[in-house]
């Protein structure tokens, strides 16, 4: 195995940088009207990331647990908000929902990772609890954001159907079951398909950057399929707790389907 | 007027319902009494109500007020679903599922409600005799049947339950005659069987089906129901002679 690893130089990463023109050249030649969006797509990508590396050589350095903790709980406000999602159907406390789906899976399923799997010490190492949170909260929030987009979806849509089954003497579980199953499938299907083709068709960024590292592949492959594991864990557990509050929210105990709970809402809006 | 021995079926003493969101009034306080052998008819402009009524009274949407009993004994939350197999509400616009007829009629007893019945097909081939159905009817593709067969097959689903009270929310308004007729002849063959424990509330805007259908009479306007002390005018008010 060569170790060698070539940093990259400033230089370099401008010669990069520069491949933006390419799409800045289309964007002009084809008339897309994109070149403003280029630019600042191409600008937050580079800002983020300086930002993103300074804060973690700052995080890395002071290596003190609060600090750490302050950071994945960022983290994890952040993706619970993306997960609320872009449906076309809301209700009231659907972000509440969505943070908690989020939150609670993608860290029960890090911690049972970095302290049953991993055994990192001490316990909130961070060049290990942050990237793993992080890929970790990446997927769940996918996962929540896609079921409950299903879900109001199917509610909505469903309505007729959700009231005959409540109408011939369903419970409200046995009338919802049929929405949450599709919300379920939907929400997890990313999951499925990553670890299909996981190695034949995508290289996975963690991997591939052990592997640039200097790692052994082996080893950077074992820590891949533990992240696979994990991801798949928590956008499960995810995707079903945000479908259980949907349920909670939108039938009544006494078993009345509260549809006018669900908003639809104003295209562009 | 209702036999007046038989036993009180379902019992509303001042429900009310307001719009969840807007908390605009629905339905002012409502009292009904629904007697065994009852046919009540429930008729009045669009938009009055009626069908707030008609919701009410199957528990899909909570009342805002009052108090319901089905045969003297209130409806505990838990036993809503077991209430809504006995009092059963049958909608405008059918909703079927994805399948044949008969993956529609076999849907009830996959529910825990029905657990202890069985899909019965001979019941279900008589009830299709009285519609003039063959049994093939069974194998068609529930996507396939006319409005006419769709709201047939959303009756007979709830038919072959042996439900004692149907709320009927204007099933036929969307049908032509000869389906009206079909669907009118089954739920007066249903009720006919036994008399002394079912019940019927109908919505319509047909006055001469009021007649054909119903012996008792009521009127909603703006959320209020008012009784009527005579059949509604109609044009056919003549077929047949105020029932019992």
């Amino acid at each position: 195995m060569n170790a060698t690893y070539l940093e990259l130089s400033w230089p370099s990463l401008a010669v990069a940088a520069a491949l933006i023109l390419i799409n800045g050249a289309i964007s002009i030649a084809l008339r897309l009207g994109l070149e403003r969006k280029l630019a600042i797509a191409a600008l937050r990508t580079i800002v983020q990331l300086l930002l993103i590396g300074y804060i973690l050589k700052w995080i890395f350095q002071v290596d003190r647990w609060y600090v750490v903790l302050a950071i994945l709980a960022l983290m994890t406000l952040i993706a619970g908000r993306a997960a609320a999602g872009r449906g076309a159907v809301r209700y009231h406390g659907m972000g509440l929902d969505a943070m908690l789906s989020v939150s609670a899976s993608s860290w029960l399923i890090t911690a049972l990772g970095l302290f049953a799997v991993i055994h990192i010490d001490p316990w909130y190492r961070p060049q290990y609890a942050i990237p793993i949170l992080g890929m970790i909260l990446g997927n769940t929030l996918t996962g929540v954001s896609l079921g409950l987009e299903r879900i109001t979806d199917e509610l909505s849509a469903r309505r007729a159907q959700v009231e005959t089954l409540l109408s011939l003497g369903a419970s409200r579980w046995e009338a919802f079951r049929p929405s949450a199953q599709q919300a379920i499938r939907a929400g997890m299907m990313p999951v499925i398909n990553a670890m299909t083709v996981v190695g034949l068709v995508s290289l996975p960024g963690m991997m591939t950057g052990q592997v640039l590292a200097g790692q052994a592949p082996e080893q950077a492959i074992r820590y891949q399929i533990v992240i696979m594991f994990l991801i798949a864990a928590a956008s499960g557990l995810g995707t079903v707790s945000a479908v259980l509050l949907v349920y909670r929210r939108i039938f009544s105990r006494a078993h009345c389907f509260l549809y006018w709970r669900l908003e639809e809402r104003k295209a562009g809006s | 007027m209702g036999p007046k021995m038989s036993v009180v079926m379902l019992s509303v003493t001042n429900i009310e319902r307001r719009d969840p969101v807007s908390g605009v009034v629905l339905l002012h306080p409502t009292s009904l009494d629904l007697r065994a052998g009852e046919h009540a008819v429930l008729m009045g402009p669009s938009g009055t109500g009626k069908s707030v009524l008609m919701r009410s009274l199957a528990l899909l949407d909570a009342i805002d007020g009052g108090d319901l009993r089905f045969l003297g004994e209130p409806v505990a939350a838990n036993d809503v679903p077991h209430y809504r197999c006995h009092v059963a509400y049958i909608a405008q616009r059918p909703s079927l599922f994805a399948g044949t007829v008969e993956d529609n009629l076999r849907l009830p007893f996959t529910l825990y409600q029905h657990r202890q019945r069985h899909f019965d097909p001979d019941a279900v081939v008589t009830l299709l005799e009285a519609a003039a159905r063959p049994a093939s009817f069974l194998g068609k593709a529930a996507r396939d049947l006319s409005g006419g067969e769709a709201q047939l097959l959303n009756l007979l689903r709830v038919l072959q339950l042996e439900p004692s009270i149907l709320l009927l929310d204007e099933p036929t308004s969307a049908l032509d005659e000869a389906a009206t007729a079909m669907v009118e002849s089954l739920v007066s063959r249903w009720a006919g069987r036994k008399p002394a424990e079912t019940a019927t509330l109908w919505v319509t805007h047909d006055a001469a089906q009021a007649w054909r259908v119903g012996n008792r009479f009521f009127r909603m306007e703006g959320g209020q129901l008012e009784e009527l002390t005579e059949p509604p005018a109609g044009s056919t008010a003549t077929v047949r002679e105020a029932a019992p």
